[in-house]
């Protein structure tokens, strides 16, 4: 299975995310933000950093290049898409994902071994979890809080379409403790915390993010 | 050539942590009386050629889709007058 790891200007952990994808036993490609060619490649990660430096708001830019045509359009069609922290940014301001993430309430920079519950167990990227999971996965970001009116808060909930939520105290002010969200679909998932970094026991705290990695394997392998 | 200018803000019920943190340096520079600050961005933009309600509606779309995110900003445009020291007027 192909799973492409999308590099913009300004992208960082696209490298881990493609190292990643490797460990769970996935071939990772190599998406650039200015082909509009997919490459055949069967699911989508969108990966952290700070997409051509966070100007204007963050994912903002990103979100016109001409990559991201193909994606939304894929999405669309119910190919399975991660965005990871500024790509999950990327994913709100393309719409694919409702909401936005705005400056920490705290106004500080966030880098910490991150509790997180499980709340959907059903999306494209998470079947390999249980509902109800408590991992732990690295979270590092700026402008991190979750934001969207309450109607659509609700809905969220509403539809279990809440992915993630951040247990202890909350790390960046995020509204209900939401951590990463899906569509109505469950193709195409959001989060701020960094699953990629937690694939390997020598350089994170633990592996609990690689089951994202090898959640979307199965569910493309079972197509 | 004229320019346009757009006003990008936090919708009101946003939380702005740029605006707190330079509200709170208020106190130490000895201003008082300014009860709230929220920051937010202006942008100016050189329309070439004569500006019609086409090209003013353009601006608008483009302020919309680009230049604000409406799920958790407003925008306003208007139309700046040329030259030094000019006033403005609402488009």
């Amino acid at each position: 299975m192909k799973i492409g790891v999308v590099t913009f200007p300004g992208s960082l952990d696209d490298v881990d995310a493609a190292r990643a994808v490797r460990l769970a036993g996935g071939e990772a490609v190599a998406l650039w933000h200015a082909d509009a060619d997919l490459r055949g490649v069967d699911a989508v990660v969108l990966p952290g950093g700070f997409s051509y430096g966070d100007y204007l708001r963050c994912g903002a830019i990103a979100r016109f290049a001409p990559v991201m045509t193909e994606i939304i359009a894929g999405a669309r069609r119910g190919v399975p898409v991660l965005g990871i922290c500024n790509g999950f940014q990327v994913l709100c301001e393309a719409h694919l994902l409702p909401g936005a993430l705005v400056r920490n309430a705290h106004r500080r920079f966030v880098c910490l071994d991150q509790r997180l519950r499980v709340d959907n167990a059903a999306t494209s990227w998470t079947t390999d979890y249980v509902e109800g999971d408590e991992i732990t996965v690295v979270l590092k970001n700026g402008e991190g809080g979750f934001v969207a009116d309450g109607e659509t808060l609700d809905r969220l909930e509403g539809e279990g379409q809440v992915v993630v939520r951040y247990l202890g105290d909350n790390p960046n002010g995020s509204l209900r403790d939401i951590a990463g969200i899906t569509n109505e679909v469950g193709n195409v998932v959001g989060l701020m915390p960094h699953p990629e970094h937690c694939v390997d026991d020598l350089c994170g705290p633990g592996t609990d993010g690689l089951g994202f990695f090898t959640s979307v394997l199965g569910v493309l392998a079972a197509r | 050539m004229t320019r346009v200018v757009v006003d990008v803000m936090l919708k009101p019920e946003i939380l702005d942590p740029q605006g707190k943190a330079v509200h709170g340096a208020l106190p130490r520079l000895g201003f008082d009386g300014i009860t709230d600050v929220r920051q937010g961005k202006r942008f100016e933009l050189e329309v070439a050629g004569e500006l019609t309600e086409e090209r003013l509606a353009q601006v608008r779309s483009l302020a919309e889709t680009l230049l604000s995110n409406p799920v958790i900003e407003d925008f306003s445009v208007h139309v700046a007058l040329a030259g030094p020291g000019s006033g403005r007027s609402d488009a």
